[in-house]
């Protein structure tokens, strides 16, 4: 039987890729076909010989195109194009999760300055304005008063990208120094980890410190239900521990595990590869 | 061994790096990207984009 020929879609080759590269190295059954979104020419006529793509790019809109070119033309990807979509916007994330019922801090949309100060107004101070496409704690306000949400307001209206005029209002949530990061791969949560933060942004990427979690039954029925609802097959959920149990409030497509994978011993980019070669042969089999 | 574009410090390559792998200069923190491996060519990683992220 041929070797699975699995694309991986990159245009850095960060910790994590790097993982991923050698986990494909350490099989037989799969040969690595690199993806370089820097380089790549998606030529409908003729696209790449791939039994399967793994989305690691870090690049969101190239991620989705060349997801929805490849997809759309019969190869599998992971994540989907819908996923990915869903994922990479924070209130078509919040959609989903709300009409799945998968708990999730109140939000609020508005696409005015105005519109949004009275958002800002009913939800109540504090309130979390974020971006709707951001990511590693980027250009996230956490806005304490009228004064402030006037301003902050104001500022975003001189920023150039279009989606700068969506406002993606979020009820601010007190949480204990720490969220928490699980890792859902194929159905299942395979571990979980703490990020802690002095400050209220607790993202690795702005030096919030992890710790293992325990992945308890609630824990693991709640990832497991967001990624679903999103429609992810390999996601990183994010989420806050509130008075009245956990509530998701992120999920991640391309998924980041440096900083986790320094905290459990759980060897995420074997169970992705592994998980990227079985749901393929699975599919070529009920295609047959 | 190759050297830092930004710092000029020594960079040390592991055995098994790989084109397109980004490093951080041990001296001076900046990320690098190895552009090519064969030869070993360092440049500075571009920089972050608004899309980026996870």
């Amino acid at each position: 039987m041929r070797k699975l020929r699995l694309g991986l879609i990159f245009s850095r080759i960060r910790h994590e890729e790097k993982l991923l590269i050698l986990a494909v190295q350490r099989r037989e059954d799969v040969e690595l076909v690199l993806l370089n979104t820097n380089r790549l020419v998606l030529d409908l006529d003729a696209l790449p010989e791939v039994d399967v793509a793994l989305d690691r790019e870090i690049s969101q809109s190239r991620a989705l195109h060349v997801l929805n070119i490849l997809e759309r033309n019969g190869i599998r990807t992971i994540n989907s194009f819908a996923a990915a979509r869903i994922g990479g916007d924070k209130v078509l994330t919040s959609n989903c999760l709300w009409k799945a019922g998968v708990p999730t801090p109140r939000i609020k949309v508005a696409f005015t300055r105005e519109s949004a100060l009275n958002a800002i107004e009913a939800l109540g101070y504090p309130v979390v304005l974020k971006p709707v496409d951001g990511s590693w704690g980027r250009l996230m306000a956490r806005i304490e008063n009228r004064t402030a949400a006037e301003a902050i307001l104001e500022h975003k209206s001189h920023l150039s990208s279009y989606y700068h005029g969506i406002f993606y209002l979020q009820e601010y949530v007190n949480k204990p120094g720490r969220d928490i990061r699980a890792f859902v791969i194929g159905g299942e949560t395979v571990c979980a980890t703490y990020r802690s933060a002095a400050h209220w942004l607790t993202n690795a990427a702005l030096g919030g410190k992890t710790s293992a979690c325990p992945i308890t039954p609630d824990l693991d029925d709640l990832c497991v239900r967001a990624c679903q609802a999103v429609g992810g097959d390999a996601i990183a959920v994010d989420l806050m521990e509130t008075k009245d149990g956990l509530t998701v409030h992120e999920v991640n497509c391309a998924m980041e595990f440096k900083a986790s994978m320094e905290a459990v011993k759980v060897d995420l980019p074997a169970l992705l590869i592994e998980y990227c070669v079985r749901t393929t042969h699975g599919q070529k089999e009920r295609n047959r | 061994m190759s050297a830092c574009p930004e710092c000029g410090s020594t960079l040390e390559l592991g055995p098994d790096v790989i084109a397109h792998e980004i490093i951080d200069c041990p001296s001076c923190g900046i990320e690098l990207e190895v552009v090519s491996v064969d030869p070993i060519t360092i440049e500075l990683a571009p920089q972050e984009e608004e899309d980026w992220g996870e």
